[in-house]
């Protein structure tokens, strides 16, 4: 037996051992463990199922162990993540310290950050959130105005940052402060860890069309963070940033398949409204645009199973990478279109009269338009293609 | 199986890019198009093609193949597509040569199959009756008579139906048009009496023909596969030749795609090079992503093919739906974004369009296809 086969057969052993029942299906809102000094789990099992996986640093499967990782390679974290997938596996704990924080220190951080924070991530012990955008600052993030000025040791931080998700639930905030505000814009900012609960730190809820308000406006007045908190240099922390972009690039394309929803798609919805007996969706035109969205998310889906195979054929091209987060999110914006044109009223209710299903799928539609958005908008993202795919000219 | 093509694989496809760049650029098809050449494809060019082993990619060694599989006949294609290369490869060995494949007794597919991959013989399949493909509509009636057949009917958009050696006539022999069951294939002899085949010359300068069968009488061994059963056959053998041609047209979209973004690095108005401008830089950026996703079902669907795959033909129609939209897109943006000397005959941006829609419609498009894969899909 192969070393792989071995591998897989030990994970599935252990997964089929140790993941409960009720921990193989796709979780609610509500709930999702996601993790911090507060800690809270919906259920016992949700509790059991964390703990396990916690020990056996698989929150964190392709960290190194010294960090709270399993220390798997890419291999090892592929064979983990389809077996995981194989029993419908819930992630243990969601997290921003998991999907940018972490990599971002594993690989800018220096020893002693590295030691500081990648332990309580994987732990769960530290919720973490992202002080990136602006009032002022969305697109043209370089833009960003929030400052931070030397005294000493420190850094006294003073503007505000938006869309920054759950920061009144997080204990840790990553933030991009202007340090420089005579250099060119990307010259000038830093990439700077510190405590939500740092006095002079407030977050004030935002509500969205969907009703949720897990974004925040956060207020910084007069903040101290000690210099060393800077990850990476000084001034340098654009190049930081970008790097953390493309993790939230990559995570927000397969926003689709993860995301809790409705659990309907525009076939069942189209067979639902509009299907005779045999399921046959009897309106030709809908049957065309279902046909349609199920070849391109296929085709989406399994572009990244293209890019892994050329890579294997040594013939990789790290470009399509680029692709995901615009044709996703946009996908994902018509799908929902799709679907409401199809159920009409019952994917538009939001109150009486209409069930917790159908109410979810108004918000699915709705929560569909802040992913093109957010983590760079759709037109941010054919920008990049144009400059760093397509090589066009900059003016 | 990988959705990369492999070490072999590739190398064939290199061997395709080289021939068509060396020996069938572009300009190949302006010239057989302005000398309005009487054959509307190269006889040198093919024995050549036939000489590097294209013929035969599909077929197995007994008949004269390599045994190397749609997926490596595909990446060949999609080289020609790029060119524009004019050649009998989807019509007498993609779509005729799978369905001898399919459909054929042990006589036919050795009298036949060695023939086509050799480069001897041209087959075409004569399916189309009405503006739009649909197979199971056929009507073209094939009679029972003493010892044979008696077919009377019209067929159009018969690929290379003027130079073919041998039609494949699909036609019915019980039931209604609209109906899968009593569709029967018959072999015709062109010359055979009652047999009328007329050349049409469409946008794209490649090679049809029209086909009227009055009273022509075929003997029982001109049936292929069995009597009122030629349905499956036929839609296994269409698969091959539909992915094919998808393949093609992956191979021109990539390269009026590609045309089109290395004018906008050389083009200046207003003193600057227009690929500067944001407008023009999305259009040509969201041209990408869609080039990519056509890639990867591409592969997708070959992958399906080629394995046997329950939901190969469901993706073989999502493959040849998708690259015929992305083909609209990106042949009209391409004419577009080249402004003025875009819609002039000299540069070959609209040659490109001009074969982007008819391989658009050809052996189905869009509509047909999503339509066909819900019914495939179970909705």
């Amino acid at each position: 037996m192969s070393d792989s086969k071995a591998f897989r057969q030990e994970i599935r052993a252990w997964l089929e051992e140790n993941c409960p029942e009720s921990m193989r299906s796709k979780a609610k809102p509500e709930e999702q463990v996601w993790g911090g000094r507060n800690i809270q789990f919906p259920s016992e099992d949700a509790r059991v199922w964390f703990e396990r996986c916690v020990e056996k640093g698989y929150c964190v499967p392709d960290w190194p162990k010294e960090y709270g990782g399993a220390g798997f390679d890419q291999k090892q974290t592929r064979i983990f993540q389809q077996e995981m997938t194989r029993l419908n596996c819930r992630p243990p704990q969601v997290n921003l310290g998991i999907w940018m924080a972490g990599p971002a220190i594993l690989e800018f951080g220096t020893e002693e950050q590295k030691r500081e924070h990648l332990p309580k991530i994987a732990r769960g012990e530290i919720r973490w959130c992202q002080g990136y955008s602006e009032p002022g600052a969305g697109s043209d993030l370089a833009g960003l105005q929030c400052k931070a000025e030397s005294d000493g040791d420190e850094y006294v931080i003073n503007g505000s940052k938006i869309w920054t998700s759950y920061a009144d639930h997080s204990d840790w905030i990553y933030c991009l402060v202007r340090t420089d505000s005579d250099a060119p814009k990307h010259n000038g900012i830093t990439f700077l860890l510190f405590d939500m609960a740092s006095e002079g730190v407030e977050a004030k809820p935002i509500e969205l069309i969907t009703g949720e308000t897990h974004f925040c406006q956060t207020f910084f007045d007069n903040v101290r963070v000690p210099k060393k908190n800077a990850l990476g240099e000084e001034n340098k922390g654009w190049t930081v940033a970008k790097r953390v972009l493309e993790f939230e690039r990559d995570m927000m394309s397969d926003m689709e398949s993860t995301a809790v929803n409705s659990g309907q798609s525009p076939r069942s919805i189209g067979q639902k409204f509009l299907g005779d007996e045999d399921g046959r969706v009897t309106d030709e035109v809908f049957r065309h645009a279902i046909a349609k969205h199920e070849v391109q998310r296929r085709g989406l889906e399994m572009s990244q199973q293209r890019m892994i195979d050329e890579y294997m054929q040594g013939i990789g091209d790290p470009r399509i990478a680029m692709i995901f987060k615009y044709v996703g999110t946009e996908e994902e914006k018509s799908k929902y279109e799709l679907m409401v044109k199809m159920a009409g009223e019952h994917s538009l209710g939001w109150g009486e009269g209409y069930t917790e299903n159908e109410i979810q799928m108004t918000k699915d539609w709705m929560g569909a338009k802040t992913h093109s958005i957010a983590g760079g908008t759709s037109e941010i993202q054919l920008n990049i293609i144009a400059k760093r795919a397509l090589g066009l000219p900059e003016k | 199986m990988s959705l990369a093509f492999n070490e072999e694989q590739r190398s064939l496809k290199d061997t395709a890019r080289d021939f068509a760049r060396d020996n069938t650029p572009v300009e190949a098809l302006r010239q057989l198009r302005d000398t309005q050449d009487e054959l509307g494809y190269s006889k040198e060019h093919w024995a050549q093609m036939v000489e590097l082993g294209f013929g035969g990619v599909i077929f197995p060694e007994a008949y004269s193949g390599f045994d190397f599989g749609v997926k490596g006949l595909a990446g060949c294609m999609e080289e020609f597509g790029r060119t524009l290369t004019v050649s009998p490869l989807l019509s007498s060995v993609a779509l005729s040569g799978s369905l001898i494949l399919e459909a054929g007794n042990e006589a036919q597919k050795s009298k036949w199959l060695p023939a086509i991959a050799m480069g001897e013989k041209l087959v075409s399949v004569a399916l189309e009756e009405t503006s739009r493909h649909n197979p199971q509509a056929t009507a073209l009636s094939a009679e029972k008579v003493a010892d044979g057949y008696k077919l009377n009917g019209k067929k159009t958009l018969v690929i290379d139906g003027h130079v073919a050696d041998l039609l494949l006539v699909v036609a019915r022999t019980s039931g209604q048009a609209g109906e899968q069951d009593g569709i029967s294939l018959f072999l015709v002899d062109p010359e055979a009496q009652g047999v009328d085949v007329q050349r049409t010359v469409l946008t794209d300068s490649r090679n049809y023909a029209r086909l009227e069968l009055s009273d022509v009488v075929v003997a029982q061994d001109a049936l292929l596969g069995e009597e009122g059963q030629g349905f499956a056959p036929l839609d296994k053998a269409l698969d091959v030749a539909r992915i094919c041609l998808a393949a093609e047209m992956f191979g021109s979209i990539q390269e009026a795609f590609e045309r089109t973004v290395e004018y906008f690095k050389e083009r200046k108005q207003f003193g600057v090079l227009i690929g500067t401008f944001q407008a023009l830089q999305h259009r040509a950026a969201h041209m990408y992503t869609e080039v990519q996703v056509c890639k990867t079902i591409l592969m997708d669907a070959l992958n399906a093919l080629e394995s046997g795959a329950d939901n190969a033909p469901a993706l073989v129609s999502g493959a040849k739906a998708k690259i015929s939209e992305v083909a609209e897109l990106v042949s009209n943006e391409a004419v577009q974004l080249h402004g003025g000397i875009g819609v002039t005959d000299e540069l070959d941006i609209g040659l490109f369009l001009k074969r982007a829609r008819l391989s658009q419609i050809l052996l189905g498009d869009e509509r047909f296809h999503y339509q066909r894969y819900a019914t495939l899909s179970g909705f």
